[in-house]
Formats: structure tokens, C-alpha cells, sequence
């Protein structure tokens, strides 16, 4: 038997320190945005010749206009500029053409500020009301156990955990790589705390059974045999997600390989903290205050006459 | 028949009737048509336009009502471009979120313009400045006006009698042909008078932002006037397309309130449609290599399993086409994390039947408390899910660019609800079935997989 409860001072410090490089990122470096949460113009082009984004994004300011410029997952070039009006937009069309030949507009966005604040406040919002339901829900599932609201924000604490660490793994990306957060990312992220939420509630369901099938057993010994009991289900079901996910990289490429990367990271760690930090943090409060936080303690190692 | 038995059928008829839903296309009960899957603008290509309108100095009760007469005349302006199942939604208080798959040949700039436009064709006379050789130095068009009841008055296409209409002269030239109410047709007497032989100038909007309506050789149309008109006239000069939509949207009405275009998206079609082949064929390898775990893994139960996954599969994607529920990157990104919830509740189950066999209990019974012990974490998470699914359809709903949010919320809803049909309900079933054959001797086939004999 793996004594994950005895030993949650080693997955403490890996999730602290991840929490750490996970803030100190977001707020050095921050979320690099796109044009969905920081408002603005893309516009994807294809050129007849090859043309490298490097020299567009050099002839943008002779055009009059101030952009970045990028390729695509198809090799398209996508301007990012200000917000443009549809003539300011015929006006850099025309240039690029005479500039560069003949190109053909495969896809336009425009994103007023009014509505870029509004989808920026709508996906926090969000994530806060959708996270208080969970919590609520939680607190009512659980609410025969002697602390019910214990499960609910241990629950929500290891989600807050996952959510901040895939954040910060795409701050580290933004500046490396270039990677924007845009709707669709929110959507990933979504997905991951669907995910972490799913991976605590099997958990918590087998404390939740074992603590009525055994009372008077120690509550860190209940949690630990649990975590024991769910660890081939957290296992079997890692491998079927793996699969599809693998499958989704491979055969549909780099469209949506920033997807794929933010649900790898993201269920993957939610299932560690599931089992890592959710579940001995409930032992920790359990136990009386935080002073047993670090404790080092053995549980008494009585599986055998416990499982029956 | 025993109950079991009953709901066996049952399944085998849903099944049956979701896979006809999902193979048999075009589909179509009475008024009832239904043609594969719809996919939103990023996948397939489209036009999203969203607008704000300024509902200053309209009174609260009567915003709705404004909002609605928007959305009626911005579906009449939409109708020529010739596009099947524009979708035309009010959002938030003020915002107007039109979607169109992308009309053929694309959207020119004029044609967006049009759909938010306030669609008003104005008349001008050119104003020639000279220099004292009489050559000109500045011309400038301004708006024609003239007198009706001692008030000076711009002539415009707001004072047409009745609905404009497509002609062919003998000539066998396109025409646009409008009549005037009777305030216009004094106007137009007095300017046709004035401007004899002079040219007319057109012009679509009014004030700084109209723009020369241009013909069909991209040339402003500006006629010269040859006698004096009084009741009705004729544009020519524009291809019959252009005149044909220019007609309706003068026909369609005017918009009671400026509207603002405050967010567009346009994906060109090409764009998209490698994305759903691919994604299909991953979906498809996905869900095989999933089979083949389970199969590997739990064996008989696994059988069960992937028969389960299949069911769910085909029933959640004939639900989606029959809504129908428009398929987006996000769309497919519920349906990924739905699927993935199916499969973990087959697996929580048989992790339960396994400690049940272990236990040495009879395989019917370690199957029926390996489905009762699982049963609670199942729902609860299943539950956690669809709360945190209506939030975000909910919160996907009222903003105007929130339809990423809206379409996973809605795939995964309904795939969490499927899944506890399929997975729980489906392969249950299915398991007693099997555990009735003669196959039920053979302990060991329904135990997962340890790389050694468990018995």
C-alpha cells in the first residue's frame, strides 16, 4: 500500500511550488489575449507568392497601420492590427496587394472593445458562479457526513490549483511561443475543471462510502484505503482520455494542438490533485487546524482488517 | 418477456431509429427537414456581424418591440444574399447577433454595409466651382433638394410610394423602377426641371457616409436628365443582381435606430471543411482505440462497454442533427469531455464489480451491487456537470460573442445526460443479459485484465 496520506508533506510541496511558478508566471509575463478578450482586427490572407510574415509586419507602419503579424496552422498570414473600419481595412488590403500580389481574405475579425470587456467579464464570471454551484452541490451530495462544506472547498481548493497551474503553463507558453488565451481556450479550461470536479467526486464518493461502512477508523487511514480503491478507475480512465486525445493531435494537427496541450495538462494534473492534494487536505482540516498540516505522522497500517 | 427483456428492445429500437436519424439524409416529416449535422462559421465558414443598438430616446417598455423590428427588417436585407438558415438573435439589452454560412462568391464590403444600413438611396446635383477661364477648379455632389409646402427638402428614396420593383426595358436592360408619394413628386418636378441635361447624382445613405451607388461597370450611376419627371423613374445601369438587392432592401424597410457594428467575424469556407474531415476521422480512431482498451482491459463487461460507447455515440449525434445542435470547435469539445464521462462511468462500475468478484460473490451479484455502489458517484458528478452547463449556457447567451461557450455547454449537457442513459441504463442491461448465457461459467472473463489469473 502507497501511504499518500502519511506522505502529503512531498505532494505539498510539488503543488506549492508549481502554485508558485504557476502566480509568479501569471504575473510577471501575465496572459497574452486575443483579440476576443483584448479587442481589435484579424485578418487572415493568402498571397499567391510566398511571403513571409516578417516582411509584412515590416510594411505595416509605410501602410499607415501598427500589427503583428503570423502565420497560421496552414501557413496563411494573419494580421493583427487596432480595430479596423471596413474601409481602413479595403485601404491595407489594396497596399498588401500592391505591395505583395494578389491575395485572396480567407477570414476577418473584428472585436469592438464594448464587446471584448464584455466577453472578458462573462468568462470570469463564469468560471466564479459555475465554481460556487459546484461547491454548493458538493456541500448538499456530502451533506450526511459530519462536515459537509469540508468536501466543497477542498473540492473547489484543488480545482482553483489546477485552474491557476494550466494558466500559468500557458503564460510560460504565451511568452515562449506566442500562445493566446481566447474563447476557445475558456473552453479547454472548462472542459479540465469538468474533468478535476469528476475525478474528486469518485474520490470523495469512496471516503464518503468507507467512512459509513468502517466509523470509528481513523479518518486518515479511510482516506488513504480510499485514494487506494480508486486508483486503477483514475488509472483506466487516464489511459481511454489519453486515447482520444492522441488521436485528436494526431489526425486533426496543429488547428487544435493548443487545445489538445491545455487538456493534457489540465486533466491530467486535475487528476493529481484529486488524489494528491484534495484528499489529504480534507485530512488536514479534518485532523483540527493546520498545525497537522505537515505532519509526518504514520497512519496505523491496519488495511487488512479495515477492507473485510 | 421479464422487464429486463422489455428494455432491451426498447434500446435496440432507439438505437436502431437513432442511427436511421443520423444515416438518412435529407430527412424530412411534413414540415420537419433535417439535412446532416449543421457546423457553426468556424468550422464550415460563415459571416458572425454583431450590432449594437442605440436605443437612446426609446422609451423602456418599447425597447423590445425596437429590437424585434431591427431583426425583421435585418432578416428581409439578409434574404437576397441567397444564404439557407440565417439565424438573427437579440442579445444582452441592445446587441443584435446576425450569422450567415458564407453567401457564394463571399460578402463584399457593400453588401455587409447594406445589412446594417439604413437603406436610403439619395438624390444629388453636382456644384461646380470655376476659375475665370470657366475651367472647373472643385466640384462637390450635394443632396438635391427643393420646396414642398415652403420647406426646403432633400430628395430620397423615403419618399417612394410603394415597393420598388425589377423592370426590363425594350432594350432589354435592367431597370429599377420606384414611384413617388405625391411630397415626392412635386420634388422631383421641381429638380428634373432645374437639372435638365444636367446629370443626377445617386447616392446610397445620407449626410458624410453616403457612398455614389456604382454601376455595373464600377462607375458611379449618374444619369443625365433628358425631359421633366414628375410620378415615378428608373436606376439603370446596375447588373441585375445588384438591382435586384438593392430593390429589396429598399423594400425591406428601414431600421427605426442607428445601428453600431461593434464585432465581425468571416472564415472563408476553405478554412474549414479539411478541420471536419479530420476531426470525424480522429473522433473515429479515438473512439475505436477506446474500444479496444475497454475490450482488452475488462473483457466480457468491456464488450459491453464499447456496444454501450457505440450506442452513445450514434444517439448523441442523431440528437445534435435532429435540434439541431450546431456543431463548433467548442461543440466538439463538450462532446470530447462527454464521451470521456461515459467511458469513466463503465470503468467506475466494473472497478466496483472487480473488488465485488474478488470478494467471492456470485458474478450476478457482484454485477448488480458493481452497478448500485457506482451508481452515486455517477450521478453526483453528473449532476456537478449539468449545474456547471447551465451556468455557462446561461452566461453563453447573453454575450454577443459567447456562442463558444454556449455550444460546449449544450453538446455536454446533453452528452452527460445521454451517457447516463447509455452507459448506465444501456449497459446494464445488456450486462444481465450476458450474464444469463452460458458464458457466466467462465468467471474470468469478466474480470479485468492483470496480466495473470486472478481465480
Amino acid at each position: 500500500m502507497i501511504n499518500i496520506v502519511s506522505n502529503r508533506l512531498w505532494f505539498f510541496i510539488i503543488s506549492s511550488i508549481l502554485l508558485v511558478v504557476g502566480i509568479v508566471s501569471l504575473s510577471i509575463f501575465g496572459l497574452k489575449t486575443g483579440i476576443d478578450f483584448a479587442s481589435g482586427s484579424l485578418l487572415t490572407v493568402k498571397f499567391e507568392q510566398t511571403v513571409i510574415p516578417v516582411d509584412v509586419e515590416k510594411e505595416l507602419p509605410g501602410f499607415g497601420f501598427v500589427g503583428t503579424v503570423e502565420t497560421d496552422a496552414q501557413g496563411n498570414i494573419v494580421i493583427r492590427t487596432v480595430e479596423l473600419t471596413a474601409q481602413e481595412k479595403t485601404t491595407l488590403k489594396d497596399d498588401l496587394t500592391a505591395k505583395f500580389g494578389a491575395l485572396t481574405e480567407l477570414g476577418f475579425e473584428n472585436v469592438d472593445p464594448i464587446v471584448a470587456k464584455q466577453t472578458a467579464q462573462a468568462a470570469i464570471w463564469a468560471t466564479a458562479i459555475a465554481s460556487i454551484g459546484i461547491l454548493l452541490y458538493i456541500a448538499f451530495a456530502f451533506r450526511k457526513m459530519p462536515k459537509p462544506f469540508h468536501f466543497g472547498v477542498c473540492a473547489v481548493a484543488g480545482l482553483l490549483l489546477d485552474v491557476i497551474v494550466v494558466l500559468g503553463v500557458f503564460s510560460i507558453l504565451g511568452k515562449v511561443a506566442n500562445w493566446e488565451i481566447d474563447l476557445a481556450l475558456v473552453t479547454g479550461i472548462l472542459t479540465v475543471i469538468g474533468y478535476a470536479v469528476n475525478d474528486t467526486i469518485v474520490v470523495f464518493d469512496r471516503i464518503r462510502e468507507n467512512q459509513k461502512r468502517y466509523p470509528g477508523v481513523d479518518f486518515g487511514l479511510v482516506v488513504n484505503n480510499s485514494l487506494m480503491d480508486v486508483m486503477t478507475r483514475e488509472l483506466a480512465t487516464g489511459v481511454g482520455v489519453l486515447f482520444v486525445l492522441i488521436a485528436l493531435l494526431l489526425f486533426v494537427g496543429p488547428t487544435i494542438k493548443n487545445l489538445v496541450v491545455v487538456l493534457m495538462v489540465g486533466i491530467y494534473f486535475g487528476t493529481f490533485t484529486s488524489v494528491f492534494v484534495a484528499a489529504p487536505l480534507l485530512v488536514v482540516w479534518e485532523k483540527g487546524g493546520w498545525g497537522s498540516l505537515f505532519s509526518r505522522k504514520q497512519i496505523p497500517n491496519k488495511t487488512a482488517e479495515v477492507r473485510g | 418477456m421479464s422487464r429486463n427483456s422489455w428494455v432491451f428492445v426498447t434500446i435496440i429500437i432507439i438505437f436502431a431509429l437513432s442511427l436511421i436519424a443520423l444515416l438518412v439524409n435529407p430527412i424530412k416529416i411534413g414540415n420537419f427537414t433535417r439535412s446532416g449535422i449543421v457546423y457553426g462559421l468556424d468550422l464550415e465558414g460563415g459571416v458572425r456581424l454583431v450590432y449594437k443598438a442605440d436605443l437612446t430616446g426609446v422609451e423602456e417598455s418599447n425597447e423590445k418591440e425596437v429590437v424585434n423590428d431591427v431583426i425583421a427588417v435585418i432578416a428581409n436585407r439578409v434574404n437576397p444574399l441567397g444564404v439557407t438558415e440565417p439565424n438573427i438573435e437579440h442579445r444582452g439589452a441592445d446587441q443584435i447577433v446576425v450569422e450567415l454560412p458564407m453567401p457564394k462568391g463571399g460578402l463584399t464590403e457593400v453588401q455587409k454595409e447594406r445589412i446594417g444600413r439604413t437603406a436610403l438611396l439619395e438624390f444629388r446635383e453636382l456644384v461646380q466651382t470655376l476659375d475665370a477661364d470657366g475651367n472647373v477648379i472643385e466640384e462637390e455632389w450635394i443632396p438635391a433638394t427643393g420646396t414642398y409646402n415652403g420647406e426646403t427638402k432633400v430628395l430620397n428614396s423615403s419618399l417612394f410610394k410603394t415597393n420598388t420593383e425589377l423592370r426590363v426595358s425594350s432594350l432589354g436592360a435592367v431597370e429599377l423602377y420606384f414611384e413617388w408619394n405625391e411630397e415626392g413628386a412635386a420634388l422631383f418636378k421641381e429638380i428634373t426641371t432645374r437639372l435638365l441635361n444636367k446629370p443626377l447624382g445617386i447616392y446610397e445613405g445620407s449626410g458624410n457616409d453616403a457612398l455614389p451607388l456604382l454601376g455595373e461597370d464600377g462607375k458611379p450611376i449618374t444619369p443625365i436628365v433628358q425631359t421633366v419627371l414628375t410620378n415615378d423613374g428608373v436606376v439603370t445601369g446596375l447588373s441585375r443582381k445588384e438591382a435586384a438587392e438593392l430593390s429589396q432592401q429598399l423594400n425591406a424597410g428601414r431600421i427605426p435606430v442607428p445601428l453600431e457594428l461593434i464585432g465581425e467575424k468571416l472564415v472563408d469556407p476553405s478554412l474549414g471543411t479539411d478541420f471536419i474531415k479530420l476531426s470525424v476521422r480522429a473522433g473515429i480512431i479515438g473512439i475505436a482505440a477506446v474500444m479496444l482498451f475497454l475490450i482488452a482491459y475488462y473483457r466480457v463487461p468491456g464488450v459491453v462497454a464499447a456496444l454501450a460507447l457505440a450506442f452513445y455515440g450514434a444517439l448523441t449525434l442523431a440528437i445534435f442533427k435532429l435540434i439541431p445542435v450546431t456543431m463548433t470547435l467548442s461543440g466538439i469539445g463538450g462532446f470530447v469531455l462527454s464521451m470521456g464521462m461515459a467511458i469513466d462511468a463503465n470503468v467506475l462500475i466494473f472497478e466496483r464489480m472487480k473488488e465485488e468478484l474478488l470478494a467471492k460473490t456470485t458474478l450476478s451479484s457482484a454485477m448488480e451491487s458493481g452497478f448500485s455502489r457506482a451508481w452515486t458517484a455517477i450521478w453526483d458528478s453528473n449532476v456537478t456537470t449539468i449545474i456547471a452547463c447551465l451556468v455557462l449556457y446561461w452566461v453563453g447567451d447573453t454575450v454577443a460573442f459567447g456562442g463558444t461557450v454556449k455550444g460546449f455547454a449544450l453538446t455536454l449537457g446533453i452528452g452527460v445526460l445521454v451517457s447516463m442513459f447509455t452507459a448506465v441504463l444501456a449497459s446494464h442491461t445488456l450486462l444481465r443479459m450476458v450474464v444469463r448465457t452460458g458464458l457466466s461459467k467462465q468467471t474470468e472473463l469478466f474480470k479485468p485484465y492483470t496480466g495473470r489469473r486472478l481465480a
